[in-house]
């Protein structure tokens, strides 16, 4: 039984890690699938995100449901602003100019955020409510790791039915799977992208402040994880929101086991799958083709 | 064209030809079972509505693409596992329906690179390309071939698109082929450049067997001794230009739709 | 236009791509100020070797990016091997002469360019950024749990770096050894880059990295060549490494890190990719801004950075030398293109 619940609680850490790496990487997933778009920059909407709601929180005296709101809406509106002035310059354009505006974007983001809210790391402030422990039954675990859960599994089912059930969400598979066709058949894809480009980055707004509290938030944040994020979508295939799903939660409980019982080594490990996987399969583990 | 047409009938070992060529996407049957003969020195069109399957044929040909089944013979010799690279020096060299050229690089450099290829000086990594002069001259000479001489030094990127098109075509000579596949050589070019490309093909050795490729029923007119007519992936049809535009199955299945012939 | 019977080798094209190798007028003026540097700012030998190191790891990568047209951002796995193979051979009492160490650096990283290149040159686009970065990644972490030979975080310090030649003593403190060493290394690199970038492989790498289908359709053997590349590239970004941990007698982590990576990337664009010399105004450009504005006020240099990125990214793909070779088409419309 003890270690019946030694398993249960490593998989809830593992699961809500998972959660949060999700949240933040679905919209790279979908962005990049869809425009081919190296998005580098995405870190660093999910840290801004972040920012937004430890601030809205803390002087903004919003509570925690309002603040992720806020979180959400902000980034996504300063995420459209620069997806129309800036991003929409370089579709098309060669991976090298994606790479390097995406680069030059996060050190801008990072260097404001120091510059105005200080390098130091930002906690969480959660309310009364989500601290302290839940008792499930078969274990006793920290509520906010359950919260995170579930609201992961909330989001994914509706973005799910979102992909599969609207009218939007039908065009947007259509253009990720042939962008060509999609276009011949009349799918605007520049409005597509923008509003897919601000309702990704708004997505990371709330995995950056989810996970704040346990991914830490400084202005570091932008590039610390980011090699996690691509590795996420990578795994899980461009533009596959239930693949990303699938391997945000593998990565995740894969990187909580690992830094449990091999301490040493976890890290390294996870490149090596990462790497043969890639081999294996260059478009992702539940990546079909992309042509 | 002078020099008279040269025999439509069959010789005992074609230059290119290929038997029961199947090829299978999934469900999809992109070649069905194909026997098709390219003769030497042949000028010979393929035509087929959009999907035919001519695309595939030609990367079939070229060994872009495995067969599912069947063969590609060469001079009657079996290359159907032989790798692209390969067939390109075994001599079946081809064009892009859409432009794939160095586009940054000047026009000279693209003929360059493919001749460079072909004589085995690519791998040199000690030498001055320049001092290949061998092959900056055949370079040069193929370009005076195709009077494209006063673009040489010029980014192929500048050049106009039917002037590109003919650099896709010096490409593909730097090549010497024996087999030449032109997948539409003329498509994207404004009518009054196309005569460029079609003087350019007119001008063609005699000793290469042309495969044409094409939708327009001026180029394939104005240059096959000889047609086949693929449709949803089989061969429809064969036969002399005169046959084709009679045959009143063709007719209906293809050329009353383009309301050409 | 042209003369009825034109020579076809007296052609100016031709006779363009015939003396495209030969010295430009220009070319010894990089030399001579880094010699001139060694006299003129004798306090300053430190920095400058930093800066020559980091135009040959620049130089290295410019012959992936630039000509073979690979985007990478794992170069510095290569650098970092080169400087870790040096390092762990002279803490380890196995091997301190410099220059053999720099060749051993060199093979090691050839060794390990080759191998993952053979497998990571498959594919392409956003998979093999990937994979490089993990690449790169991987072998960080590696170094990071090998303590016993690579000291792990801390990395290995006080190398014992023989004398070069026997008698040239590496100063810690007074660097003129290193920074003549470094410029005559780079010297002797650079010279083989420019050999290779002129010569018809490198031809046909422009070729592979203008259309990569079309080499395939010419005949070529594309992955061959770009294995070939990468191996050479990463040779020289070991030997850049190597002399790193010699000219510093010490290596620790960063060496592999993304930041070197991305750093020697945006170095590289900055003064111009493919074109040979991109490598040392970038270097040059960036390190003296880095050097002076970073001490000062390091968050307004990381700012200013992006924003110079953003900018190059969106207007000036070509780098400083793309800008002055428009503006002198512009001026003087006899620019030798």
């Amino acid at each position: 039984m003890i270690f019946g619940s030694d398993v249960a609680s490593m998989l809830l850490g593992g699961v809500a890690a998972g959660m949060v790496l999700f949240i933040v990487s679905v919209g790279l997933s979908v962005t990049m699938g869809l425009m081919g778009f190296v998005n580098l920059a995405h870190g660093g909407f999910a840290m801004l995100g972040g920012y937004a709601i430890v601030l809205a929180m803390k002087h903004g005296g919003l509570g925690f449901v309002p603040a992720l709101a806020f979180g959400f809406l902000a980034t996504a509106a300063v995420s459209v602003v620069l997806e129309r002035l800036l991003y929409a310059r370089l579709y098309g354009a060669a991976e090298l100019d994606q790479v390097l505006f995406t680069i030059g974007l996060v050190f801008v983001m990072i260097a404001s955020v120091t510059l105005l809210f200080g390098p130091e790391t930002r906690p969480l402030p959660l309310p009364p409510m989500l601290q302290g422990q839940l008792d499930l039954g078969i274990v006793v675990y920290r509520t906010y790791s359950v919260v995170l859960i579930v609201v992961g599994i909330v989001i994914v089912v509706g973005l799910w039915l979102g992909f599969e059930r609207t009218r939007m969400g039908a065009q947007i598979r259509a253009a990720v799977d042939n962008r060509r066709m999609a276009e011949s058949l009349g799918i605007n894809i520049g409005r597509l992208f923008t509003v897919t480009f601000a309702f990704g980055s708004g997505m990371a707004a709330l995995g950056g402040g989810l996970g704040a509290e346990f991914l830490g938030l400084d202005p570091q944040y932008a590039l610390k994880y980011l090699v996690y994020f691509l590795i996420v979508v990578a795994v899980g295939g461009l533009g596959r929101v239930t693949g990303v799903f699938c391997a945000a939660l593998l990565i995740g409980v894969l990187d909580f086991v690992l830094k449990k019982y091999v301490p040493q080594g976890g890290t390294l490990f996870i490149y090596a799958l990462t790497i043969l996987l890639l081999l294996w399969r260059p478009q992702g583990l539940f990546g079909g083709k992309a042509t | 064209m002078a020099g008279g047409r040269t025999a439509g009938g069959s010789v005992s070992a074609s230059l290119l030809e290929t038997r029961g060529l199947c090829r299978n996407f999934g469900a999809l049957a992109a070649a069905r079972d194909i026997n098709f003969r390219l003769e030497a020195g042949a000028r010979h069109a393929l035509i087929g509505p959009n999907g035919a399957g001519k695309t595939t044929f030609v990367n079939l040909l070229t060994g872009v693409i495995q067969p599912t089944s069947g063969t590609v013979l060469l001079k009657g010799r079996d290359i159907t596992g032989v790798v692209q690279a390969e067939r390109v020096k075994l001599g079946i060299a081809r064009t892009f329906q859409i432009n794939r050229l160095f586009r940054r690089l000047s026009v000279l450099e693209n003929v360059y690179v493919a001749v460079a290829e072909r004589v085995g000086a690519a791998p040199s990594m000690l030498r001055p390309a320049g001092k290949r002069r061998d092959v900056v001259e055949e370079s040069m000479h193929l370009l005076e071939i195709l009077k494209m001489t006063d673009d040489a030094s010029r980014r192929v990127s500048e050049l106009s698109y039917g002037r590109q098109r003919l650099v896709e075509l010096a490409i593909a000579l730097g090549l010497r082929p024996e087999v030449l596949l032109l997948d539409e050589p003329a498509a994207g070019v404004p009518s009054a450049e196309s005569h460029i490309i079609l003087d350019a093909i007119d001008g063609l050795p005699r000793h290469i067997g042309v495969l044409i490729i094409d939708h327009d029923m001026d180029v394939v007119f104005r240059f096959a001794e000889r047609i086949t007519v693929m449709v949803s992936g089989s061969v429809f049809a064969s036969g002399s230009p005169g046959e084709i535009a009679a045959d009143p199955d063709v007719r209906a299945v293809y050329l009353g739709g383009a309301g050409h012939a | 236009m042209t003369p009825p019977a034109p020579g076809v080798a007296v052609h100016p094209a031709a006779l363009a791509l015939a003396r495209r190798h030969r010295l430009r007028a220009w070319e010894p003026i990089p030399w001579i100020l880094a010699l001139a540097f060694y006299f003129a700012f004798p306090k300053h030998l430190g920095f400058g070797t930093e800066v020559l190191v980091t135009i040959l790891f620049a130089i290295s990568l410019d012959l992936v990016l630039g000509y073979a047209g690979i985007v990478t951002l794992g170069h510095a796995a290569f650098f970092g091997v080169g400087a870790y193979t040096v390092g762990i051979l002279a803490k380890h009492g196995i091997w301190n002469e410099p220059v053999t160490g720099l060749l051993l650096a060199a093979l090691v990283a050839a060794v390990v360019g080759l191998g993952s290149g053979l497998v990571l040159l498959r594919t392409q686009g956003l998979t093999l950024l990937m994979l490089t970065l993990c690449t790169m990644a991987l072998l960080e972490e590696a170094a990071n749990l090998g303590h016993a030979y690579t000291g792990g975080f801390d990395g290995l310090d006080s190398l014992p770096i023989a004398p070069l030649l026997g008698v040239l003593e590496f100063n810690p403190l007074y660097p003129t050894t290193q920074y003549l060493y470094v410029l005559a290394v780079l010297f002797l690199c650079f010279v083989l880059v420019r050999t290779v970038v002129y010569s018809p492989f490198g031809q046909s790498l422009r070729g592979i990295r203008e259309n990569m289908l079309r080499m395939h359709a010419v005949g070529a053997p594309v992955r061959a060549r770009l294995v070939t590349c990468y191996t050479l590239s990463a040779a020289i970004a070991g030997i850049a490494g190597g002399i790193w941990a010699q000219a510093n007698a010490y290596v620790n982590l960063g060496t592999l890190g993304l930041d070197r990576a991305a750093t020697v990337l945006i170095i590289l664009v900055l003064g111009g990719h493919g074109r040979l010399y991109g490598a040392f105004v970038g270097a040059a450009a960036y390190m003296a801004i880095s050097h002076f504005l970073s001490k000062i006020y390091p968050t307004a240099w990381q700012l200013g950075l992006g924003l110079l990125l953003v900018v190059i990214a969106l207007f000036a793909r070509n780098g400083i030398l793309g800008l002055g070779e428009a503006a002198w088409r512009a001026v003087g419309r006899r620019g030798a293109a």
